[in-house]
């Protein structure tokens, strides 16, 4: 291309990129299909959408703005940045929102047409940044992008109202030059997406075409830059969000079972994603049942798990508070069931758009009575995959109800994923209890596990509930020593789970001064700060809970290994309530509970505070 | 052909039906005879094995029922005894599914599953079993219970209005609504047998007298110098007939019903209202429901409403047979690597 040559274009490890505009703006479609390109051309990445919990907040208001950022790079990444490069504001409110975000000297692309009185207002600035200095230091760039769809929409059958809709595609097209990607696949999507308006289509595709060659026509922008394919594993990729890993992985659960697959759930944010994933899945046999409430989608889901279903329950912290009662039965009638928390802030409706790691000790230890249930966490936007598939084996093999833990942003969050073959996927064998000789509901098997007898099986009518049951036999039982040995074998077959998961990995020495020990979605940040602490010469070690209960078996070995032990959590300190009283190690603690992602800087600085200056060194 | 696949003659009798379970109500409860009318109408209405059959329930006393049942059962928690059951029959559409409530399990705390299910016209039969208390917890009011009604929590009466079960039916559109009375053990029978027959919900409320807590609740229904004047049964294509001597029948003008005196001359039988269980104005069935509720009217028992409409699981296999047909069956290989792919080398 000729401007190529004319304009310098400059090789870049790593980009971190912000959309930021009002809820109506499109900003959570320009950061996908962005991301969706990037990916594409293979870099590693990784991305967070931040979003209000209004659906149309007031246009213009600070809280109305909505944001999408994404973290390219040609090497490996495990977060979604903690400070953008590149902030692109499409009226003052995301400027003002974002601009203390913004890395110091970091460029900004305003849409300059929405700078004016009302919309300063709005975002309550009392004179207009681009005017009064108060950007010095940044690389700011005025780009007039409402006006310029505007012209470049002339003439296309939309009314105002639609075109000036069309400003996120300029503004795409726009950084789709400045960082090298190309356009096709935007515009193959807005041919599908809008295949039934023809006016959309046009309108759309030329606002992209138009920022595009903004970019290569104006004088404003003397380079453009680009970040090289990251080094990947040889395989197929694809980028994938948790919520979309996580449903299929339940379907690959369901396939590798040969069990229906079952979902009772009531919608909530930032779990909904799972149930409207999995409904797509009817050529599947996949049944979802949209219930009347929580406490129906889990008890739906029991049902089917006593009729012979994989069954599992979706939903976010409010709705495993409802689920309580419920997940006690299970444990009690001693069925296989997977309750997914996709973890959003809390308490009570909290912040629910926003990530958080506080549902640990609901999940662990919020139910009456003695009711230990396994619970898994996964780890990053792809791992959802895995630990779906995880869950549902322990809660076949040992039947039990499973929690999987995941969270608002690893749900939302994407990254590539090398895809698995469906041969290369456990498989999790069933076996439905048929033969009547020996057939007692809660005689145990090696596992502890009682027989899985289901309705339609001739001779094997049986009665259970949530009334306590003998031993061997399951009829009701009041008998004190009989309650007493049940509560100790329920608690034993999920303790024995330990030999049946991984053992805790230890990234970089295992043993030495100081492990960062972490659990679910917190991974990728505690990975990148280790990371870079090794590199400065840190010695530190990092270690990941994705079992939490069981804790691995070697768990106890590895925290005795180190002098110290830090624990960052998006809670206020929850994992290091249950290590300390579980193991008798002191920890130290850092939390934070902002509803967003631990920053990566916020952690070296803890590492390196915990290590005592040099210490470690 | 099908002479490979071997018919077997399903024959059982009530006993076949009784569990190895020793039945705990007190002595003299009206469970009992729910129980008894239970075991001897299924060797009748039961068209499958036994094991397709799932006695599912809440708790309560009433909620003891399936541990009585020689069939697979699933005793669950407070109220949610609907949602238990809808899962059961949409993992296995082949099952035939029973529920066994209470007045306080079904329309207090599990009031909302009860509406849904009965909304989404789930394939389950549902028995409440209305004693007009909570008899589990000894003897605090609950839903059904009349206003003013004095009890361990209303010790001064109770000031809330009670719920009308068949309105509450009727209103969140269940397909079968039916009633009856635990010592009318012929008609509970009938009841049993058409709620067998029905496909969708089927909902019985039973009059159930709790003689420790709430004892002689209907007897005005059930005692012999009373029963006649104070219970209409309907029968489809009947007019509506009561009283000892089958004196008194039920006129409807408009959309106001009256009782009527049979022997004053002024009206005949051809004047009365005739019950059309398939009646498809709820209006009507309306008023029907609301004769409890006012003074001089009869109670009704019997089939207040049928009505065929697809049923939720037929509904589920219906589309889920459509999208296969559609998109074919699913191929797990073929979603993992669809969407926007890239291979790195
Ligand atoms: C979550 C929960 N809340 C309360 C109870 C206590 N409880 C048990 S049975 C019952 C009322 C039962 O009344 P009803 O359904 O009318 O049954 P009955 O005993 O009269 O047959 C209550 C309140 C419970 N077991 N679980
Ligand atoms: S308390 Fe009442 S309802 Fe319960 S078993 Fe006794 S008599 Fe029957
Ligand atoms: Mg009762």
């Amino acid at each position: 291309m000729e401007t190529e040559k004319e304009k310098e274009l400059l090789q870049l490890k790593e980009v971190t990129i912000r959309f930021a505009g009002d809820s109506g703006d499109g900003m959570q479609l320009t950061g996908t299909q962005f991301s969706e390109t990037t990916a594409l051309v293979g870099n590693d990445l990784n991305t967070l959408p931040d979003y209000p919990a209004e659906i149309r907040a007031p246009a213009g208001t600070i809280y109305g703005v909505s944001g999408f950022q994404l973290h390219f790079s040609s090497e490996d990444i495990f977060t979604p940045g903690d400070q953008p490069d590149v902030l692109v504001a499409m009226n003052p409110a995301a400027l003002k929102k974002n601009l203390p975000e913004l890395k110091k000297g970091g460029m900004i692309i305003v849409n300059s047409d929405s700078f004016d009185i009302k919309n300063l207002n709005l975002a309550h600035y009392e004179s207009n940044p681009l005017e009064d200095g108060s950007l010095d230091g940044y690389q700011v760039y005025q780009v007039p992008i409402s006006s310029l769809t505007a012209n470049a929409l002339e003439g296309v059958k939309l009314s105002p109202k639609e075109v000036a809709r069309a400003k996120n595609f300029f503004a795409l097209g726009l950084m789709y030059w400045l960082f090298n990607r190309p356009i096709d696949k935007t515009v193959q999507w807005i041919h599908e997406k809008f295949a039934k308006n023809p006016e959309y289509i046009e309108g759309n595709e030329k606002a992209l075409r138009a920022g595009y060659n903004f970019g290569e026509m104006t004088e404003l922008f003397t380079a453009r830059y680009t970040v090289e394919p990251a080094k990947l594993p040889k395989g197929t990729y694809r980028s994938i969000s948790g919520n979309e890993a996580t449903a299929l992985g339940f379907l690959a659960a369901s396939v590798k079972s040969g069990l229906p697959l079952f979902l009772g759930s009531y919608p909530i944010t930032p779990a909904s994603e799972i149930i409207q994933y999995l409904s797509t899945y009817k050529n599947f046999g996949v049944k979802t049942f949209q219930a009347e409430d929580e406490i129906a989608g889990i008890t739906t889901a029991i049902g089917a798990s006593f009729a012979g279903n994989l069954a599992i329950t979706s939903t976010s912290g409010p709705g495993l508070a409802l689920k309580t009662e419920a997940i006690g039965l299970a444990v009690m009638t001693e069925l296989p069931l997977v309750i997914i928390d996709v973890q959003r802030g809390g308490p009570s409706t909290g912040l629910p758009t926003k990530t958080e790691q506080a549902d640990l000790l609901q999940a662990v230890c919020g139910r009456n009575g003695e009711a230990p249930v396994p619970v898994l966490a996964a780890a990053t936007p792809s791992d959802c995959f895995n630990m779906a598939i995880e869950a549902s084996r322990i809660a076949i093999k040992y039947m039990t109800p499973v929690i999987l833990l995941t969270d608002g942003y690893i749900a939302n969050g994407s990254e590539p994923w090398k895809i698995p073959h469906v041969n290369e996927l456990p498989e999790i064998p069933v076996k439905f209890r048929t033969e009547k000789e020996g057939f007692y509901p809660y005689l145990r098997d090696e596992n502890l596990a009682r027989p899985w007898a289901i309705p339609g099986t001739p001779e094997l009518e049986h009665r259970i509930g949530g009334l306590e049951k003998s031993d061997i036999y399951g009829n009701v039982s009041y008998d004190p020593d009989n309650h007493h040995k049940m509560v100790t074998l329920r608690a034993k077959k999920i303790k024995n789970i330990e030999n049946d998961i991984p053992l805790l990995e230890v990234e970089g020495e295992s043993s030495g001064e100081l492990l960062v020990l972490g659990w679910g979605g917190t991974y990728g940040a505690i990975k990148e700060a280790v990371n870079k602490a090794r590199a400065q010469g840190y010695k530190v070690s990092q270690a990941h809970f994705r079992y939490i209960n069981p804790f691995p078996k070697n768990t106890e070995q590895v925290l005795k290994s180190f002098k110290k032990i830090l624990i960052p959590e998006i809670n206020l300190g929850q994992l290091a309530k249950l290590i300390k009283s579980e193991f008798l190690v002191d920890v130290q603690q850092f939390n934070v509970v902002r509803g967003l992602p631990l920053r990566v800087a916020d952690i070296v600085d803890q590492i390196i505070k915990t290590l005592g200056g040099n210490n470690g060194k | 052909m099908a002479n490979n696949v071997e018919v077997k003659e399903i024959k059982y009798t009530a006993k076949d039906f009784a569990s190895d379970q020793e039945v705990r109500w007190c002595p003299g409860c009206g469970d009992y005879s729910i129980l008894a009318q239970v075991q001897r109408t299924f060797p009748e209405i039961i068209d499958r094995p036994k094991e397709k059959i799932v006695w599912v329930s809440g708790i309560g006393c009433s909620s003891r029922f399936p541990y009585y049942m020689n069939t697979y059962g699933f005793h669950g928690i407070h109220g949610r005894a609907p949602a238990i059951a809808t899962g059961v029959k949409l993992a296995n559409p082949e099952l035939s599914v029973w529920v066994a409530s209470g007045d306080g399990d079904l329309l207090s705390i599990g009031g909302n599953h009860f509406i849904h299910a009965c909304r989404k016209n789930i394939d389950l039969k549902i028995l409440m079993f209305n004693n007009r208390i909570y008899g589990l917890t000894k003897g605090q009011y609950s839903p059904t219970s009349e206003k003013g009604k004095i009890t361990k929590t209303t010790p001064y009466g109770s000031v809330d209005y009670p719920f009308n079960p068949p309105m509450l039916a009727l209103g969140a559109e269940a397909s079968f609504i039916a009633r009856s009375i635990d010592r009318h053990p012929k008609h509970l029978q009938e009841m049993i047998r058409r709620a067998g027959l029905h496909k969708g919900t089927a909902f019985i409320e039973i009059f159930q007298n709790c003689n420790i807590f709430n004892d002689g609740a209907f007897a005005l229904l059930t005692e012999k110098d009373t029963k006649d004047d104070h219970v209409l049964e309907l029968v489809h294509g009947q007019p509506m007939i009561f009283g000892k001597n089958k004196d008194k029948g039920i006129k409807l003008d408009g959309l106001t019903p009256m009782v009527v005196d049979l022997t004053s001359g002024k009206y005949s039988k051809d004047d009365l209202w005739v019950h059309d269980e398939f009646d498809p104005n709820p209006a009507r069935t309306a008023i029907l429901a609301m004769f409890d509720e006012t003074p001089g009217f009869p109670t009704p028992i019997g089939i207040f409403r049928q009505i065929i409409k697809e049923t939720y699981d037929e509904g589920l296999f219906r589309q889920i047979e459509e999208v296969k047909k559609k998109k074919g069956e699913g191929d797990l290989e073929k979603i993992l690597f669809s969407g926007n792919v890239w291979e790195v080398n």
